[in-house]
């Protein structure tokens, strides 16, 4: 049986549905454009500086790790540039040249690549290189102190160390729509809650994202904030106020669903969620930080392998001893 | 190719083709194929030899009392045996017929509906049924399916048999019931063709036109309501699935004397067109091409099946088997290509499952040829062999083919440990 014509053969399906990780990046780095360009918008040439070095810092070191272990290029696939482009936005506009340098390596060197490469990390590469930076250099992150040269025509202090360290009646000058819409001191690409939530709903209607994370983690911050408001209003804030300060908006659409560090059966996605919001606040409230976000996610990233246990039993499945 | 939808959060939704192209009738062909399932000097394939005259239904067998046979689909010489492997490493004969033209019946086929001559005559019927559980008395078959589903997207051969034979497929129904003594036949349609196949005699269910609803597993669970445990075949669980298609054929074969040599196939061209023709079981891929005016160049793909479960071959001159129900040619540029990637945990393959296996789980130990600890922990046995998995991964790793070698060697493990 000898024939011309040379067929190529392959396995079933023949079919693809076109998706692809590169694609799937590229949607998540639109999506975060818009809270991104308020963040330029705002702090000028330093954010951009610290967004772009951050990305382009990034992609090196993951093209360094490819060359020294010997593997195919994997920055095309563009993970890189997302968890760049993360760890950008969870820093404050003045973070010095060094710090992004040395954040960039530990997101992609010691958060990802060290444990395979993507798909492979049981943390999440930008928050684990945050929780580090954060613990090493704190007076970097603190905002209050970071931001004092800017005026951008709204209180320039930042409103999670407002509550921890002058409670609720320091923060009444903060109005709920202000915040939201970006007024408030922060991260460079952290603080615009009306653009990152359309950029998580648009993720999410595009299906980057895991709905049932994104909400279960809100609903966790807003529970557990309501319950501690109301045991005693004088001391802890509202549940809006903790949606829309520091990284809870961020986290919820952007950092929580990130593929590898986090569940994909329901039920584990919605513990999961709930749990990382009620440990934020917990932090926020009764911890020693001033944002429980970075050790909240981390710890929850730690369960998720556990968590993942809880599944459907699959059909036809013969359960042995039962 | 069905694309993600942009709205990404439902899911995809891929339905059967369920609008049947009529059938062109095509011309004996010139030589056909047939391939016997026995390895060529395994079973002292003398009875087989060149130069044979063999007539149209004739039984070609190893030896009389062989249970692998085929049937010869034209009248003429044998012109050449050859050993042949096929995709899934089975060996088999490849027995090459030289048509003479005109048809000359064998007279080996009784008229009378018998187990016997079901078994004798009819395995090699298109769509392949099996009638050996009604002969293994540690089965006990209570229900029989007749599918009028397809089992693959595009294809539409078996649902043309049910909108246009259904005399045929009543005729099957009381020679099933004569042979295997069944009584509860069921017979299952998508929503279309329930008034045809409601002229049948079988019981009718209708089955959703949503891919995969109609293959056998999915029907058991859904229409019989019955979960057919992992690891056991549709027969331990008490139910044969027969093909609209191979009940017509059965139907017709009693009715006229003669076996059944002619198969529908469905014929999906480059630009995605369907067309259906009937032609006899053996003729070479190449003659049906033509005949549909389809294309094939080199690095194409050349598909036995359907997009989703079709086997891609390398040579047009294969034959058209029993149960080969559509030829699907796929250009280089839109062949869907798979990589190295690793997965990236997004769930889509969970998500997508129709039988709930955590595929994300199933996938790293398969990777890691770790078949027996996917097989106790992951259900790899569960998998129904749907293709979805593959078709929605982000990272395009090929599942299905992984499940597939996965249970291939775990069942060269189980034959290894049989033999000791």
């Amino acid at each position: 049986m000898s024939s011309e014509k040379k067929f190529v053969v392959a396995h079933a399906p023949f079919w693809h549905d076109g998706s692809k990780i590169s694609t799937k990046n590229t949607h998540i780095m639109i999506a975060a454009l818009p809270a991104v360009l308020m963040g330029i918008s705002q702090y000028g040439a330093p954010a951009l500086a610290v967004i772009s070095f951050s990305v382009a810092c990034a992609m090196i070191w993951e093209l360094i790790m490819n060359l020294a272990m010997g593997k195919p290029f994997s920055i095309g696939d563009a993970s890189a540039a997302v968890t760049g482009l993360l760890l950008g936005m969870l820093l404050p506009a003045t973070a010095p040249w060094w710090l992004i340098v040395l954040g960039t390596f530990l997101a992609i060197v010691v958060g990802r690549q060290i444990f395979g490469g993507i798909g492979f990390n049981p943390l999440n590469p930008p928050l684990l290189a945050l929780a580090m930076l954060l613990i090493s250099f704190k007076s970097i992150f603190d905002f209050n102190e970071a931001l004092r040269n800017y005026d951008l025509g709204f209180a320039m202090s930042y409103p999670l160390a407002e509550l921890k360290y002058f409670g609720t009646a320091a923060i009444a000058k903060f109005s709920l729509g202000d915040l939201f819409m970006g007024k408030q001191a922060g991260a460079v690409g952290s603080t615009f809650g009306l653009g990152l939530t359309i950029g998580g709903l648009y993720l999410i209607l595009r299906g980057y994202v895991r709905w049932e994370i994104s909400l279960s983690f809100l609903v966790g911050v807003f529970v557990t904030a309501l319950v501690f408001n109301l045991s005693d209003s004088a001391k802890y804030a509202g549940p809006f106020f903790h949606l829309f300060t520091g990284y809870t908006l961020i986290a919820a659409f952007f950092v929580l669903p990130e593929d590898s560090s986090s569940p994909v059966n329901f039920l584990p996605m919605v513990i999961f969620g709930v749990l990382a919001g009620l440990l934020t606040v917990l932090v926020r409230n009764i911890g020693a930080y001033v944002d429980g976000v970075p050790f909240s996610i981390l710890l929850m990233n730690i369960a998720n392998p556990l968590l993942d246990k809880i599944r459907p039993k699959a059909i036809g499945k013969v359960v042995e001893n039962a | 190719m069905i694309k993600r939808s942009f709205l990404g959060l439902a899911k995809p939704r891929l339905e059967y083709n369920s609008v049947q192209d009529s059938v062109q009738d095509l011309p004996v062909p010139n030589t056909v194929t047939l391939l016997l399932r026995e390895p060529q000097n395994g079973g002292g394939a003398s009875a087989i030899k060149v130069g044979d005259a063999v007539k149209t239904g004739q039984r070609l067998a190893a030896s009389p009392d062989s249970a692998e046979y085929v049937i010869s689909s034209v009248t003429g010489s044998i012109s050449a045996v050859a050993p042949y492997v096929d995709a899934y490493g089975w060996k088999c004969t490849a027995i090459t017929i030289q048509a003479s033209g005109q048809d000359d019946w064998d007279v080996g086929f009784g008229k009378e509906p018998t187990l016997d001559t079901a078994l004798k005559f009819l395995e090699y019927a298109p769509g392949k049924p099996s009638f050996r559980p009604f002969s293994d008395p540690e089965k006990t078959i209570r229900t029989i399916v007749i599918n009028g589903m397809d089992q693959d997207l595009l294809l539409t051969a078996n649902q043309y048999v049910v909108q246009n034979e259904a005399a045929d497929i009543k005729r099957g129904v009381q020679a099933l019931k004569k042979i295997t003594g069944v009584d509860r036949i069921l017979i299952t349609v998508p929503e279309n063709l329930v008034q045809q196949a409601s002229t049948t005699g079988a019981e009718v269910k209708t089955v959703s036109g949503t891919y995969p609803q109609g293959l056998p597993r999915m029907i058991m669970k859904n229409v019989v309501g019955q979960i057919v445990p992992a690891g056991d075949t549709l027969a331990d669980a008490g139910a044969v699935f027969v093909s609209a298609e191979a009940v017509a054929a059965l139907g017709a074969a009693f009715e006229t004397g003669q076996p059944p040599i002619a198969k529908v196939v469905t014929v999906v061209g480059k630009d995605g067109n369907t067309k259906n023709v009937r032609t006899r079981m053996g003729t070479p891929l190449a003659d049906v091409l033509k005949a549909c005016n389809v294309t094939i160049n080199d690095r194409d793909r050349l598909i036995m099946g359907g997009p989703m479960r079709g086997a891609a071959t390398y040579s047009e001159d294969l034959p058209v088997e029993p149960g080969t129900d559509g030829i699907v040619v796929q250009d280089d540029s839109d062949s869907a290509q798979t990589t190295d990637y690793p997965c990236i945990n997004c769930g889509e393959c969970v998500r997508i499952c129709p039988v709930k296996i955590p595929v994300n789980m199933l996938v790293r130990f398969l990777e890691a040829r770790l078949y027996e600890d996917a097989a106790a922990m992951y259900d790899l046995h569960c998998c129904i062999e749907c293709g979805l998995c593959s078709y929605v991964c982000v990272s395009r790793i090929p599942i299905f083919q992984y499940i597939k070698l996965g249970k291939y060697e775990l069942s060269l493990l189980e034959t290894a440990e049989a033999a000791q």
